[in-house]
């Protein structure tokens, strides 16, 4: 079975996944080893990352320097095409007026969604993290816990190929031993860094990302995660096989043609279509979950983006993992006369609980770090150091005057220059004016890579003022399909936790040494980074142990429609301080596995 | 050394650069530039590269849309591209690199974000050349080089005070796109010391020569 066109695809399938990303490739992967006959609906086009990506090219080699455009919103090298904030005739609307109160939505679309280009931070959930309206009295408990999921999290971390150390640090969790591959040593400032904010009492420890720094053991994972399928284990170590080990240049956001780097596609598709139980059904706009009379999931409707048509593919299962907030918008646009007001929205709760990483950064110019022989900085590129939430107990004991937790991502060294390198040493000039000539060059060989930058993620719980409906002014995209209308607004738990990120990350980089830019203690509204902007949004078909103030089950299940699952962050209660998309990996595994059972018992 | 101070009288209408500079800013300051067209010819009507370029191909400017500068134009863009990245012993001048071309695909662009660095290019180029002829000869690059430099370090002062203010505004322009696609070739990437780009079998972190110098220990 392979990629097909709406006239290929067969009369009814096991399981109709809609998205083709972290969630959505997941339950591909497990469902078409388990021999589940499965398609997966996509809505952009298929892309190879061995063939497709330009690595090693310089911005020189591009349009404009490779800086962002309209029409790579991420830069001219970023793995993501036909994607963005902005995609012409697919809208979405915003309630608020002013830049804070407005929520930017990244659409990714693309076979593999957005693990094309992400940062690759792989980061678990830790134990608090589920139940922070028990521990701090707001937004909402997870209907799990962590040691439910941390099996999870070990068998996603051994199939992606996840760099980082065991710390043993409070609500950082560790990995089981043998599964995680040695991390990538420091870059100098980061050594600088980690020993300086250790006088601050401040942890920086190795960061854990979905990269490949040694290859993987192709001998024992595949036996370990599909015990009993020789067929699956085949897959997986002939894929495991095909994938090699980091080579420390160029950056993941790119792709990956070595396969080094996680993305959906290297690491879930491709074995998967190799089983012969998957179709992958590219440019496929789903917009719509049909049903019975009896309130049952029986395939989807969609729009074929290459001929405009209407279609529908049934299936005896359907999962969403179109992404969080494609995935809201599709059950509120499944009306129905079972469903009046959009699958699972009973009580009103779709839409609701949207979430998203609370950030900021600072940086500074480390005198330290001026004129270091010169050598090659590359590493994984990208983040390898940062610092956990290292202030839990105090918070616990009421110390703190916000809610979550935050993590800094701390970044240095020579990296490859961008057009922005030019102006970058303005404000360190020892020139009358703006430095040019042989001044600006001299100056550009002091201080270039002698920054560190800090970004601060923070955990967000659920607030009456984040959500998204669809449109009540009747916006339609250029398909004809309901737009979402989307609702923000940071509360007074948000903007003081920014304040404290702040001030840590400035207490960081002065004892550093370092010359601060401008900070925003005193003005956090103007520091926070708009919603959506960090690309880590959450919620809106929350999961919860009760119908009335949740849409799914603890299994990812739409109360009233047991066969429909949810595989994306949609179903997050919270967004933790940690990055989502490995928390949407295991979750989508436990519920894949939930599934695959109550296929078998014949619940579903 | 300017030219008044050798010829005092020779046009005694002339006023000095540096009054003439602070009078645009003024100016400037009073009627804030638009950022229509008013003072530069319309981009070459053209689309962008699209949503879905090819990425592995090599791209040279003027392949996807019509470059601007007149010959004329891209004479000074050169002359000024070498004052603001000239060469040294190490590393070549910028018009050796190619970044001429570059500015002037950026200020083509049928992008929006780039409108108005191509009002403020072109505009700025205008008053160079009127510049020159208030220096008694016809184009810029006919200035003896000590002038031209000296030209550039007073809009570079003002730049410094007010980057938004023409016409410091557009040499604050133009030295960031001359740096900046200065460095962003390899010959620049050298330059600026970046080492990276290259495929690699282990990375073992800095060398101890480096952890010496910050009195750091060595890993593990």
């Amino acid at each position: 079975m392979p990629v097909i066109s709406p006239e290929e695809t067969q009369p009814s399938y096991d399981a109709v996944i809609v998205g083709s990303g972290a969630g959505g490739g997941q339950v591909a992967y497990l469902f078409a080893m388990a021999g589940i006959k499965t398609l997966v609906l996509e809505a952009g086009r298929m892309f190879d990352p061995t063939r497709e990506t330009a690595m090693f090219h310089t911005p020189n080699m591009a349009p404009l320097r490779a800086e962002r455009t309209p029409d790579k919103q991420y830069g001219f090298y970023d793995a993501s095409i036909a994607s963005g904030w902005d995609i012409p005739g697919e809208p979405y609307t915003n309630a608020g007026k002013e830049e804070k109160r407005q929520f930017a939505w990244w659409r990714q679309r693309m076979i593999g969604g957005r693990t094309n280009h992400w940062g690759r931070v792989s980061l678990r959930n830790g134990p608090y993290d589920f139940e922070m309206a028990t521990r701090m009295g707001v937004g909402h408990d997870w209907p799990i816990s962590y040691d439910e999921l941390a099996p999870y999290y070990d068998k996603v971390e051994m199939l992606a190929g996840i760099f980082g150390a065991s710390e043993g640090i409070e609500n950082s969790p560790d990995s089981s031993p043998g599964v995680l591959l040695p991390p990538p040593k420091f870059r100098a400032g980061e050594l600088l860094a980690r020993e300086k904010a250790k006088t601050l009492g401040i942890p920086i420890v190795p960061v854990h990302r979905a990269i490949l720094t040694k290859t993987q053991d192709a001998e024992r994972l595949p036996k370990i995660l599909h015990p009993g399928n020789g067929k699956a284990q085949r897959l997986l170590a002939e894929n495991m096989r095909m994938r090699a080990k980091c080579f420390f240049a160029t950056d993941c956001h790119r792709g990956c043609s070595i396969g080094a780097a996680f993305d959906s596609m290297t690491v879930f598709l491709r074995p998967a279509l190799k089983t012969g139980n998957l179709d992958i059904l590219p440019n496929a706009m789903v917009h719509e979950v049909t049903v019975n009379d009896e309130g049952r999931a029986t395939g989807v409707s969609y729009i074929d983006k290459v001929d405009g048509g209407e279609h529908h593919v049934s299936g005896r299962t359907v999962v969403l993992g179109a992404s969080s907030q494609e995935s809201v918008r599709i059950l509120l646009n499944s009306r129905s006369r079972a469903f009046p007001d959009g699958i699972g929205n009973d009580h009103g709760m779709v839409g609701q609980g949207l979430t998203d990483s609370v950030a900021s950064s600072l940086s500074a110019q480390i005198p330290a770090l001026e004129n270091l022989p010169l050598h090659n900085e590359d590493g994984t590129v990208g983040q390898q150091a940062y610092v956990p939430w290292w202030r839990a107990a105090d918070q616990l004991a009421g110390k703190l005057d916000f809610p979550g937790g935050y993590k800094f991502i701390v970044s240095s060294g020579r990296k490859m220059p961008r057009l922005s390198t030019g102006r970058s040493f303005d404000s360190l000039s020892e020139a009358e004016g703006i430095p040019f000539g042989h001044q600006l060059k001299e100056e550009a060989r002091r201080y270039y890579g002698s920054f560190i930058g800090i970004g601060a993620q923070g955990a967000m719980a659920a607030n009456k003022d984040c959500y998204c409906e669809i449109d009540p002014d009747g916006v339609k995209d250029q398909w004809g399909i309901p737009v979402l209308k989307f609702h923000w607004k940071f509360s007074d738990d948000e903007l003081k936790q920014v304040a404290d990120q702040q001030r840590s990350m400035r207490s960081i980089l002065e004892v550093l040494g370092g010359r601060v830019s401008r900070s925003y203690e005193d003005d956090p509204l103007a520091g926070v980074k708009v919603g959506g902007s960090i690309i880590h949004e959450v919620g809106g078909a929350i999961m919860g142990a009760k119908r009335v103030e949740s849409v799914t089950n603890k299994w990812c299940q739409v109360w009233d429609v047991p066969n429909l699952v949810i595989a994306d962050g949609a179903t997050f209660p919270t967004t933790a301080d940690k990055n989502p998309t490995l928390s949407i990996m295991a979750m989508a595994w436990r519920a894949a596995d939930h599934l695959i059972g109550e296929m078998k018992k014949g619940n579903v | 050394m300017a030219r008044s101070e050798k010829n005092p009288n020779r046009s005694p209408q002339r006023i000095d650069r540096r009054t003439a500079i602070q009078w645009v800013s003024a100016a400037a300051a009073t009627f804030p530039l638009s950022r229509g067209d008013s003072f530069a010819a319309a981009a070459p009507s053209a689309t962008g590269y699209g949503p879905d370029p090819d990425l592995t191909k090599v791209y040279q400017p003027g392949e996807l849309w019509p470059l601007t500068f007149s010959e004329s134009q891209r004479t000074l863009v050169t002359v000024l591209s070498d004052i603001i990245m000239p060469a040294d012993e190490t590393s070549p001048a910028a018009s050796e690199l190619g970044v001429p071309d570059f500015v002037d695909e950026w200020i083509s662009s049928p992008y929006q974000d780039q409108k108005p660095d191509r009002n403020s290019i072109l505009k700025g180029l205008d008053w160079l050349e009127e510049e020159a002829k208030r220096n008694g000869v016809d184009h810029f690059v006919s200035l003896d080089a000590e002038t031209q430099l000296k030209i550039c370090q007073d809009l570079a002062i003002e730049a410094k005070k007010d980057r938004r203010r023409f016409p410091g505004s557009f040499f604050y322009t133009l030295r960031n796109l001359v740096a900046g696609g200065y460095y962003t070739t390899p010959e620049g990437m050298r330059d600026i010391g970046y080492r990276g780009n290259v495929a690699m079998v282990e990375w073992n972190g800095p060398p101890q020569e480096v952890l010496d110098r910050l009195e750091l220990k060595p890993q593990e």
